[in-house]
């Protein structure tokens, strides 16, 4: 995680290099960062949604599973790697979000309510009970540092799919609940498949969830972050409230994950708490700093990670001909694996991640350009 | 001076932290059973220097010989069986430990048991505060029983060479004078050769039979302890005094 | 009535698990720094290791034995081949890779065992002993009780009367100087690895059988619980991580047996977040020889 270069320093220098540009759309875009975050956001938008045209109703549901795992990671990468705090239990704060969305769905179909507004109604609920939940951790949180906040996100990993038995009530044991999803809106017809709407919905989350975050790391608050996780002391000396500044890591944290937990209910249309183990949470934290905890985009790339891997090791399971039994059991456990060991090989030889070493490479490729 | 005399001969030696190098350059010979000062102001590399010397810091360049054979790779662990024995700065009492647990662990690493306990007494023969206080932790120790508590774990190892860094800082005058009475004895009976960092001038000079100046990471004098004692014009070129 | 003294003895005889499983965690933090978040993986591996040669020898002792062996080698394996290369100089990166191993463990153990509970024997009979009309104790909880003191007194031995003991403490608290006093500081490292992962194993061995059976998770909740147990004690200290055992093991057992067991989990989070919010330190943190 030394490797990781924070972005404030980097805008820093590259605004000292570049020179100022006259104004015009360009030199808007260089200023404007809420501007330039838009437009790129509207331009992946377009992009994705082309795609979407393309794909198989498969690979759209893989995209989507990718979205909704892509709040959960970047939440926790601006959690942990511009923060500094480290949360084993994002994988229950999903479930916190993917448990409330289902009960209000079902809720709402109970009470005979259909319609456009559901899905943002039942979304928005999922991420501000989860945002409750993390506001409660991240005040114990903020009281503690590296073993004994990973212990007691540990606890919290454990708890929350234990907490569905006890109230087996409400979220029916270890079967889980079935979420009442309404098909894809009539208007875009009436053979428009629903691998393709559950895309559209989830990029639509994961879109707007990168496009706050991304504004929220490039303003001060995000300077606050980054100035706490750097050196707590210093960070207070220059008058910044550390531990408000931790609490809202964790509630904004929180809310991605509550919002990728809700879409992901929406996509299994189903939760149980066996989706939402401690296996989870550990999963999570292996893409973000995999994927990179320098920036947000290593987030992308932890998320594309998590759908990816288990489907290339079943890939790679079937290639070679195995008994059932071995195969099943090979199936289940090689992504874990995979995914530890690179893990452990990328934490001793690569803190950066894949974005980290992205970037090096293309750093290395700038300095060589200008030098022929 | 015969080649053999010599017991540490430190040839262009260059170490240091990160990029910039803290020693330059750095040549030193001491020869067996002397006492050599090496002064200079705080920052001037003197740690550095003996840090180097028993291996804590890898060397980026030249060459350490100690006792005829040359020191590249040898485990820092290794050293003290070499006779080599380090009492670091700020002595390195080992604070959750007791007086004796203290001492005891400056012989552990010794095959010869018998004379490790004979070490053992003779060190609480040879410091009799320390004798009082066996069972005291270290952290409860004033300054001058660290002091006696660091040297005697020292030389419960019977070493040939020592390496000390600041012995006399934090000590009352009185003390300093029997630490420095306590070198040229050991010298003097048992041929123990020192190498000794001070910012104490005087005190160092009142024992020591060579002396070197650091400033900014060389040596920038290498004389006897005499003539830099008596001549005023190099004191006060090297020394500010 | 009766309940409640049957529940104190089985709390107590959970708790010294925890505290076998805490101080194996204390062990390393005092060693290295780290709390180990693989331990219990670690310790889980151990004993499938103990259940394979169980299973081909007809032998529990011969089990527990290649356990605890079985528990030394992943010690020092996981201390020399992989902690050995981390940066230390941010807290995160050891528990992160901690948590990185335990998911290879817990990924081959799957792999070569299975995801299934499998059946986990007793060398005693696990059906409490009545005294007067009251059921206090199983033999296997005497047994239990025997391995964890005769633990405990070995560790305190080894800690305090020989010299390897004394160039451990001496290695943890002052490495540097240590070496230069000819100890073999990294050795002793690895050898705090290797013993407290073996003590982490006979936890394992211990409580193993008194849940569902052997399973990669198996000892997931008993960590969360050692590690509550750790901390209540403070990390640092060794007594206290028994008391704190004792006490855990307890407090979980009145829970499950009054609330039912599935609460267990959440009066974990509970208690750990208590202790840390109300005595960060600990109850039993030796915080006075070090402020030295
Ligand atoms: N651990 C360290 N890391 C980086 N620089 C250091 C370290 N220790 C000492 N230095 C630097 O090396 C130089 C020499 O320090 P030192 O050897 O301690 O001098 P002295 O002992 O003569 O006072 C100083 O400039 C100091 O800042
Ligand atoms: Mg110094």
């Amino acid at each position: 995680m030394s490797e990781t270069v924070t972005p404030a320093r980097e805008t820093g220098t590259n605004e000292a290099a570049v020179p100022r540009r006259a104004p015009g759309l360009p030199g808007l875009l260089n200023r404007s960062t809420l501007l330039r975050h838009l437009v790129l956001a509207v331009l992946a938008g377009v992009v994705l949604f082309l795609l979407t045209q393309q794909l198989d109703p498969f690979r759209n549901f893989q995209l989507a599973t990718v979205a909704a795992y892509l709040c959960a990671t970047a939440g926790l990468t601006l959690l942990v790697g511009m923060n500094g705090q480290l949360s084993l239990g994002h994988g229950a704060l999903m479930a916190v979000g993917a448990y409330t969305v289902a009960l209000t769905q079902n809720a709402l179909a109970d009470r005979g309510i259909t319609g456009n507004q559901v899905l943002p109604l039942s979304l928005a609920l999922g991420v501000l009970v989860t945002m409750a939940a993390g506001a409660v951790i991240g005040l114990a949180a903020a009281r503690l540092r590296g073993p004994y906040l990973a212990g007691v996100t540990l606890a919290v990993a454990v708890a929350v799919p234990a907490a569905t038995v006890t109230f087996d009530e409400v979220f029916n044991s270890e079967q889980g609940l079935s979420v009442a999803v309404e098909p894809p809106p009539l208007s875009l017809g009436l053979y428009f498949p629903n691998e393709r709407w559950q895309a559209w919905v989830a990029l639509t989350g994961a879109l707007l969830t990168m496009l706050l975050l991304a504004n929220l790391v490039r303003s001060r608050v995000g300077r606050n972050l980054r100035a706490v996780r750097d050196d707590e002391v210093a960070a207070r000396l220059a008058g910044i409230h550390v531990g408000r500044t931790q609490v809202l890591a964790f509630v904004v944290s929180a809310a991605s994950a509550g919002l990728g937990g809700g879409l992901l209910a929406l996509l299994a249309q189903s939760v149980s708490p066996g989706a939402f183990s401690l296996t989870l949470s550990l999963f999570l934290l292996m893409a973000v700093v995999i994927g990179g905890l320098g920036s947000l985009s290593g987030a992308v790339w932890g998320a594309i990670l998590l759908v990816a891997l288990p489907d290339l090791t079943h890939d790679s399971a079937q290639l070679v001909s195995l008994p059932p039994a071995v195969a099943q059991r090979l199936e289940g456990n090689l992504p874990l694996a995979v995914f530890g060991l690179t893990l452990i090989v990328v934490m001793i030889a690569a803190p950066g991640g894949v974005q980290g070493l992205l970037r090096r490479i293309g750093a290395r490729a700038r300095r060589r350009a200008p030098a022929r | 001076m015969t080649a053999d005399d010599v017991i540490l001969q430190v040839k262009g030696l260059t170490a240091g932290y990160g990029a910039a190098p803290v020693l330059q350059e750095v040549d030193l010979t001491v020869r067996a059973g002397t006492i050599a000062a090496v002064l200079g102001a705080n920052g001037a590399g003197k740690t550095t220097l003996l840090r180097t010397l028993s291996g804590l810091v890898r060397p980026s360049g030249g060459e350490i010989v100690y006792g005829g054979q040359p020191l590249r790779d040898v485990p820092v662990e290794q050293l003290v069986r070499r006779g080599m024995a380090h009492v670091p700065e700020g002595r390195g009492v080992v604070a959750e430990l007791t007086v004796d647990e203290n001492l005891r662990l400056g012989g552990l690493w010794r095959r010869d048991r018998e004379d490790a306990a004979k070490a053992l007494t003779e060190v609480y023969e040879l410091f009799e505060p320390l004798a009082q206080r066996r069972r005291s932790a270290g952290h409860q120790l004033s300054g001058g029983e660290r002091q006696m508590l660091a040297l005697g774990r020292a030389l419960v190892a019977r070493p040939k060479l020592l390496l000390l860094d600041e012995p006399s800082l934090g000590l009352a005058p009185r003390v300093i004078a029997q630490i420095m009475a306590l070198l040229r004895q050991l010298r003097d009976t048992t041929g123990l050769t020192v190498l000794l960092v001070e910012q104490n001038v005087r005190s160092a000079l009142s024992v020591a039979d060579e002396a070197v100046v650091m400033s900014l990471g060389r040596i920038v004098t290498a004389t006897s302890a005499d003539r830099l004692r008596d001549d005023e014009e190099l004191r006060h070129a090297y020394l500010g005094f | 009535m009766d309940r409640f003294v049957f529940l104190t003895f089985d709390g107590l005889s959970k708790g010294a698990v925890l505290a076998a499983f805490a101080l194996a965690l204390v062990l390393i933090w005092r060693a290295a720094r780290i709390v180990n978040f693989a331990q219990g993986a670690m310790a889980v591996a151990a004993a499938y290791a103990g259940y394979s040669v169980t299973t081909a020898t007809g032998s529990y002792w011969l089990g527990f034995g290649a356990a605890l062996v079985g528990g030394l080698l992943i010690g020092m394996l996981v201390e020399r081949a992989v902690m050995r290369f981390v940066d230390h100089s941010s807290p995160l990166s050891e528990v992160i890779v901690a948590l990185g191993l335990v998911l290879v463990m817990q990924a081959v153990l799957g792999m070569i065992y299975g995801n299934e509970f499998l059946p986990a024997g007793t060398p005693f009979s696990r059906t409490a002993l009545s005294v007067g009309d009251v059921p206090l104790l199983s033999r296997y909880d005497l047994f239990v009780f025997g391995a964890v003191l005769l633990v405990l007194l070995g560790l305190a031995l080894l800690f305090t009367r020989t010299s390897v003991g004394l160039r451990m403490r001496a290695s943890a608290f002052a490495p540097e100087v240590s070496r230069l006093l000819g100890v073999n500081v990294g050795g002793m490292l690895t050898l705090g690895w290797a013993l407290a992962s073996a003590v982490g194993a006979l936890a394992a061995m211990l409580v193993i059988p008194t849940e569902l059976g052997l399973h990669p998770h198996a000892m997931d909740l008993v960590f969360v619980s050692a590690f509550t147990a750790a901390v209540v004690g403070g990390l640092d200290s060794p007594p206290g991580a028994v008391v704190g055992g004792l006490a855990v093991g307890l407090i979980l057992s009145y829970v499950s047996g009054y609330l039912g067991s599935d609460v267990t989990p959440m009066a974990v989070l509970v208690l750990l977040l208590a202790v840390l919010l109300v005595r960060p330190g600990g109850l039993f943190s030796s915080t006075v020889a070090r402020q030295a």
